[in-house]
This record gives structure tokens, sequence and C-alpha cells, in this order.
């Protein structure tokens, strides 16, 4: 008996302690975690931000380390390695976790620490050779020795970092998923790369465009998908001569269609998200120096996206920011040069329709004869189950995604048995492109850095004393007329990529006439103006326009100016379209209630400000206006619903396009009868509540933790749309706003949603956040030398070698 | 004297050793010092949870609360002092049941 209860008692003792030291799906191993000794508990503390001095074996020499008030490092160093080793070593501080789940997610092993609930996006990114391509290009940066110095010396100083922790240091999401970080590697930094191309261009059309022209033929897809939008303002400005011989090109091979593809849609890409850059000749500022501004737009997160950093070492002092596990400064300036990036957004991104030999899959036919296919195991570790295998295959056009008999994740893009052709499947350097960037001193210098950019392209902003610049640049594929628009013959050679638009033929201008550059996302150049297809689908032109007319009207520009100008909430859409649908209503048949509405609606000014209520009443009724149109003739299943721009062209001028009418009706429905309706139901649903209708609160704008952990994020109370300056709609935003003003001593201004600490107990986790809302940006802290201005940061680490 | 007794072992205990290292503590203690299973249990359970009540209490106050108030938002409990107690309950219980085990075991042998 006596034994009886002990073994019992000890049993459930071992049991218990077993049971709190596992996770259970979602729930967190509660032992290690609750105890206060080693858990979350501590994870809290805000320490180490004191003077102090810190040995670490692998550095050469000294380094001295200056926090300024927004905790951002200022490192000074005496060679490159140290530079770059202290820049791990202190990015590894501050975002640890982060860098490692984002090559996790990169890489397709996301499962590997949640579990089979991440399993489909795994297979994902291994399916489309997300590794295969980041090995690939490792091997090309490390072939440049001064490129693999960089990453062994950041590399090395991320792990100098790691193996210093114990269990108990870990940050915070590492003790709530229970598991622990693995060392850094230079492939990590590849990753990182790989997926910036990723967010940046791994989207397309293709599927659902060739659904569409298999459903109503060519001549309405070229009335309803145009190649260039109605209204447009090209990056290069129009009639920009080209100064170069151009490669001829492919000849357009004969008609081919492929067979629809069937499968229901998830969403489709969103509209007209993406990011601003402009700079200002100095002709045109007050203190007669250019300005440059950049805000790249993101989906928001925390910990924040970019990590701060100054660098300065012989023959490098840079400032700026960069997705914490990279090198170097990715959006910032230097003594002399300023640059930002927006996506270009060209279409380098295909699917060949692949026919194999048989059900075996070994052989797939091109070029009249059968070609081998090679297979690729991907092993995918599973938390708290099997090891799965997918066995990828592989064309000489790249991976193929999905067969068949698959359900594919992102259905509306991933045709089954089609092979991805994808620019970031090309290696280049993009490593050797920023550490050149970061020490250029003028334009010459920059444009020879861009030569080994090539994926994602990226509208580079360029600024210096004299000189103002923009250069869509990256690696285009040399296409015929519409190349890619639609799903492309795998197994004809003539459907090939067939090489690439040189570098120095990219679409670029230098110092325009009209005093200024900008780029938001919009169609780089007009096809009179340019001998190459880029593709069809650029963001509608409305932000440039308005970015366009601001700057076309200053004459005495300060930072400021600009910084209000990043802030501004206008936008085109409304203004374009509002005043005609306001015109189709039958205001003697509105109800006193719709006529309130309608008053609110013809008062507004088309600035989407966060306590105003109209903003909120367009959206709604655009909304509804544009999916009553469409929905019957491009179910979003299957097709994609023509742009914006060529909706609004269609309520402007073509009253009598077949689209108004409902062709699951029998009788037919006119615009005038939609626009009545549609405004009707959204008058009609209003109620009371005028809070939840102003803007701020309506589009329930949030930022959120990167692993989407409750609890870890803010909600936004904020003005701007997705086609204002002030891009911020739903989660997706001004991730960085810079403002430099160049001269002999560059003086820069910066701002963004979050802070400098990944962690969720730190006071620099979102000390940012209410400025960054607020439209306030902060004097960023350009040291020229380790010991310039010593009264302006209060914490100095010495990093000494061991 | 076994509750200060294991107030102050586990203590040391946690500082170096990993949070099982309580139930360890506790089974030993109680199987040397204990000499009612309702003591054991009452001395494991008390002092685990002091130890811990204390050490979160602490971190608690030095980190302003920030992170508490986060994880406790995580757990939908919405309270630091709710998540808190949780914390010193789950400790109790394991320091409680350990105790009680080691005081079962001593019995079992002599």
């Amino acid at each position: 008996m006596k034994w009886v209860r002990a073994i019992l008692a000890t049993l459930l003792t071992l049991a218990l302690v077993y049971a709190l030291n596992r996770t259970f799906g979602i729930v967190p191993a509660l032992g290690p975690f609750l105890s206060p000794y080693e858990g979350f508990w501590r994870s809290g503390s805000d320490d180490d931000f004191t003077s102090e001095e810190l040995t670490l074996a692998g550095l050469k020499a000294p380094v001295q380390v200056r926090f300024d008030s927004l905790r951002v490092p200022h490192i000074f160093a005496q060679n490159d390695h140290d530079l770059y080793f202290a820049q791990g070593y202190l990015t590894a501080k501050d975002r640890l976790w982060q860098m490692e789940f984002m090559t996790h997610a990169a890489a397709g092993r996301l499962s590997e620490l949640i579990g089979e609930q991440t399993l489909e996006m795994d297979r994902y990114q291994r399916r489309i050779g997300m590794v295969a391509s980041a090995r690939k290009s490792l091997e090309k940066m490390q072939a440049d020795p001064q490129s693999k110095a960089v990453m062994d010396a950041y590399t090395a100083g991320v792990n100098a970092y790691i193996d210093q922790l114990s269990p108990r240091d870990y940050p915070f999401e590492y003790k709530l998923l229970h598991y622990a970080p693995e060392p850094w590697t230079t492939l990590k930094i590849a990753l990182l790369l790989k997926m910036l191309a990723q967010d940046m261009t791994g989207y397309s059309d293709d599927l659902r465009m060739t659904n569409t022209l298999r459903k109503y033929g060519p001549a309405v897809v070229k009335d309803l998908f145009p190649n260039y939008p109605f209204r447009e303002e090209p990056i290069v400005p129009a009639g920009t001569p080209t100064n170069f011989t151009p490669l001829p090109i492919p000849p357009s091979p004969a008609e081919f269609m492929a067979g629809m593809a069937s499968h229901t849609l998830e969403r489709q890409k969103p509209e007209n998200l993406g990011s601003n850059n402009w700079a200002i000749t100095g002709a045109r500022t007050a203190n007669g120096y250019p300005l440059l501004a950049s805000d790249p737009h993101l989906n928001l997160s925390l910990p924040s996206i970019w990590h701060v950093v100054q660098l300065h070492a012989p023959g490098i002092n840079t400032y700026g920011v960069i997705i914490p596990g990279a090198p170097g400064v990715g959006i910032g300036f230097n003594e002399r040069i300023a640059w930002g990036m927006t996506n270009v957004g060209a279409d380098v991104l295909d699917w060949y329709e692949i026919r194999f030999k048989d059900q075996k899959r070994q052989e797939y036919w091109h070029d009249n004869q059968w070609k081998p296919v090679r297979r690729v195991v991907e092993k995918i570790n599973v938390k708290g189950g099997e090891t799965l295998l997918d066995t990828v295959l592989y064309t000489h056009h790249g991976p193929v995604a999905y067969l068949p008999n698959e359900e594919p994740l992102r259905s509306g893009n991933t045709p089954t048995g089609h092979a991805l052709r994808w620019t970031a499947h090309d290696t280049q350097n993009e490593l050797k492109t920023l550490i050149l960037v970061n020490r250029a001193a003028n334009y010459q210098d920059f444009r020879k850095a861009l030569t080994t950019w090539a994926a994602p392209a990226f509208n580079f902003v360029f600024a210096d004393a004299r000189n103002i610049a923009i250069v869509s640049n990256g690696l285009f594929p040399l296409k015929w007329q519409e190349q890619g628009k639609f799903l492309l013959d795998g197994s004809n050679p003539a459907h090939d990529w067939h090489g690439w638009i040189p570098m120095d033929q990219v679409p670029q201008v230098l110092n325009p006439q009209r005093g200024f550059v900008s780029s938001a996302n919009q169609t780089p150049v007009s096809p009179k103006d340019y001998p190459y297809y880029l593709g069809s689908s650029f963001a509608g032109y409305e932000r440039s326009a308005r970015i366009n007319q601001r700057l076309a009207a200053m004459t005495q520009a300060t930072p400021d100016s600009f910084r209000l100008m990043q802030m501004d909430n206008y936008s085109f859409v409304p203004r374009n379209v509002l005043p005609t649908m306001l015109k189709l209503l039958d205001q003697p048949a509105l109800s006193e209630k719709q006529q309130k509405v309608y008053q609110t609606l013809a008062s507004w000014n088309y600035q989407f400000d966060a306590d105003k209520i109209p903003p909120s009443l367009f959206e709604e009724w655009w909304q509804r206006l544009a999916h009553a149109i469409w929905v019957d003739d491009f179910p979003q299943d299957k097709f994609k619903a023509p742009t914006r721009d060529r909706l609004v062209q269609m309520i402007l001028a073509e009253p009598n396009a077949r689209w108004y009418d409902d062709v699951t009706t029998p009788q037919k429905e006119t615009l005038p009868q939609l626009v009545n309706r549609t405004f009707k139901q959204i008058a009609d649903s209003l109620g009371t509540e005028g809070d939840q209708l102003k803007w701020g609160t309506a589009k329930n704008s949030n930022i959120r933790h990167m692993a989407q952990l409750p609890g870890f994020g803010e909600k936004l109370f904020s003005g701007g749309s997705a086609n204002s300056i002030n891009a911020l709609n739903g989660s997706h935003g001004p991730s960085w706003r810079m403002v430099v003003q160049m001269g002999p001593q560059v003086q820069a201004w910066g701002v963004y949603p979050g802070g400098q600490s990944g962690n969720p107990g730190s006071r620099f986790y979102d000390n940012l956040l209410n400025d960054w809302q607020s439209g306030k940006l902060h004097q960023l802290l350009f040291l020229r030398s380790a010991a310039d201005r010593p009264a302006t940061t209060s914490v100095q680490w010495t990093l000494k070698q061991h | 004297m076994l509750f200060l007794f294991i107030l102050l072992l586990s203590l040391l205990a946690q500082f170096f050793l990993p949070w099982w290292s309580i139930a360890v503590v506790c089974f030993g203690a109680a199987f040397l010092k204990a000499r009612y299973g309702g003591q054991a249990f009452l001395a494991g359970f008390g002092a685990i949870a002091v130890t811990w009540l204390g050490a979160a209490l602490f971190w608690h106050v030095v980190t302003d609360g920030l992170l508490s108030t986060r994880v406790a938002a995580m757990l939908t409990i919405n309270s630091p002092w709710l998540l808190m107690a949780a914390t010193a309950l789950v400790g109790g219980v394991v320091g409680g049941l350990s105790a009680l085990s080691g005081f079962y075991v001593r019995r079992a042998v002599v």
C-alpha cells in the first residue's frame, strides 16, 4: 500500500513536470515559460543600456559604439571586418528572434517551430525553389572576396552574440515557442534577399488573364486590359529620349492559348500598394541643395521591419535602415549621396504549361524532344510530427510548383502542372550593390554599384550635392510584346526568356528639365519612349500624380515640405470619379437621409483624414459599385477584374458599355441604375454611431506582431489611403519615412512604426509608433567621427578583441 | 523548518539549474525532513509559490509590467496580477506534489 501510494505520487509528479516542460499545440511549455527564473518574466528587462566594455573573440581591433536617445547604434570600427562584425552582433542583440524567424519562413521551415498549421506555407516555399535559389546566389556572392568577407564578418558577429546567451537570456518568442536559436549562416543572408524578391515580385496574373482570354477572346482583353493605362505619369517623364542602341526584340511567336486553369481564387494581388520616393533639384530648395525623400510601404509588423544603424570605418560613413539579418545599409545616405527604393513591379515571374510524357513525369516535351525532369527531395520537419518528404520537379524553366492533381496554396496565382520562371532564380550579387552604394561618392559610383542588383528590381532614387536621378534598376527579361501576360507554352523554345535588358539600358533619368524625379510604383516609362516590354500591370497613377503635382509647385522646398508631403492624405481617385458618380444620382428620388449622405460627399475635399466621414462613405460606395459592375463578368475565383484605371475610364467615357449589365438577370442594367442602387445601399445601411464611420476607425488599420501574437501589436488611428501619398491601408503602409537634405553637411530626418528593440517588453519596441502616426520626424544623428559631438550620446560601448 | 529549507535550497538551485530542479529539491528535502504528508505538501507548495511569486513580482516591477501585460492579453486573462497568481500556483503545485512524493517514497522505503 505504501509503495502504491509512493509510486503513484511520484508518477504523477513526473507526469506533471513532463507535461509542463513541453508545448501542446499553441499552448506554451508552462513550466519554463512561467518560471520567473528562466521564463518570460525576465525577458522584459531593458538592461544592457549603460556604458560598458565587452570583450568579443573575433574582433581585430577595438570598436566604439555610441547609442543615441532612440537607441540607434553608431558603430565606429577601424576596419571593415570589425564594422560588419559589430553590426551583426548589435543587430542580433536587438532582433535575433525576428531575423531567424524570417529566414525560417523564407526557407520553408516554420513547421519546425510551429507545427502542422504552417505545413502548406512551407511546402509552397520549397516548391517555388527558395532555398535552391538562395544557395545559388550565395555561391555567386561568395565568389566575390569583398562580399564574402562582409558576410563572414557579419555572421561571426551574430554568432558571437548567440554563443554568449544562456537559455534564460533567450528573447521572449523563443521561450513562448520553446526552442533555441541556431547558429547564423551566410545562407540566411542570401535567404533574406530572396525573401525580399518574393515579397516584391512573387505575384502573377497569368492564370486569371488566360482564363479571361479564353472566355472573352483577344478583342475584349485588348480593350479591358491595355498594356498602358488610360491615365499615367511615368517615372521617366514622357518624351525623354533614349541614347542607346537597343538589342533586337525577340519575335512574337504564333498565338498560343493555354488550357483553362480552374482553381478557386483566394485573393487578388492588392492593387496600388507600394512605395514612394522623390528628389528635387537644388535650384528649387531653400538652401540650394537637393532634397530627397523615401518611404517604402510594406506590410507593417512588430518587431519593426527595419533596423537603424550608422556604420563608420575607413572608407565608409553611412546611415540608414536595413532588414535585420543583412549587412550594410539598405535605404539611407552617406556624406556625399542619399538613395531610396520603390518596387518596380515589372513582370519578372512567368508560368510555363508543362506537358509530361506520362504519369511518371520523368520527361517533358520541349523543342521537339523529351527532356529529363530533375527531382529534388525536400525534407520538411514538423514539430510534434513526422518529417515530410516532398519531391519537387525541375525543368529547365524552373520548378514545377504544382502538379495537376494537387491543390495549390495560392490557387489564383499558381497553375497546376506549370513551371515557374522567375528572376529570383537568377543569381546576382545584390549584397555587393549595398556594399558599394554605402561607399559611393557620386552618381557614377552609384550606377556602377547598381549593375549587380538583379532582384527585386527597384526604382532607385538618387541625390548628391548637385544631381538628382532615378533608375528603374534590376534584371528584366528581354521579352516580346506581352510575353508572360498569359500562361506560356513550356514546349516551345520561342516562349523561353531570351536574355536580359542590358543594365545600362534600364529606364533612367538624370537631372530632368522639370527639376524633380519621383516614383510611386507606376509604369517606369511610356512605351513610346522605350523599346522594351516590361509588363502591363503597374500600380495606378494616382499617388505619383499627387507627388508630381506637389513637387511641381515647390520653389523653396525645405525638409519640412517633404515631411508634410509624406503625410498627404489627398487622393485622385475620388477627384476623378466621384463628381460623375454624384451626377448620375437621381436626386429628387433620394430620401432625407440619402440627401444628407449626398451633401456630405459633395462637399468633400478628397482628403482621407482619420477624423473624417466622407472617405469611409466613398470607399464603401466605390467598392460596391466596382463589385456590382464586374462580379457577374469576372467572378473573383477565376478571373481578374480590369484595373481601377480602366473602370474610371469606362465610367467617365463609356456610358453604354456592355459590362454594366448583370448577365445573371433577364433585364438590362445600366450604369445609372448601379450607381443609384449602390448609393442607396450604403446610405440606408448607415447607423447613427458617428465615431465608427470616421475613416481612421472604419479602415481598421493595425500593426501586428510578426507571429500574429494577440496583445503584441497595436491598433492604429490614422489617415491616408492606398492611393494617397500617405499610403496607410489596412496593415500596409509607410514602414520608414526619410527626408535627406544634401549639401556640405548632409542632414536627415526619419521615423518608423516601432522602435529599435525587438523585445516586446522594451520601451524601444514601439516608442516611435505615436510619432510615426502623427507625422513627426526625428532628426537623425549623423556623426562624422567617434569623437564628434560627444554630448549627443550618453551610452557608449567599447567592444574589445579577445 | 521544512518550508525555509526548501525556500532557500530551491532559490539557490533555480539561479543555476532549469526550472524542474524545484521538483528535485522538494522531493529530496521532504524525503529527508518531512514528518507528515500534509506538511510536506504545504511546505513544498508554499516555498515554491513564494519564490515564484516574489521573483515574478520583482521582474514585473523592474520592467514596468510592459511584457507581463502583453502576455496576460495574449493568454486572454488580461491582468498581469492574475498571471502572477497563476504563475505562483503552477510553481506551487509542482513543489507541493514533488514534496509529497518525496515524503511518500521515504515512508515506503523506511
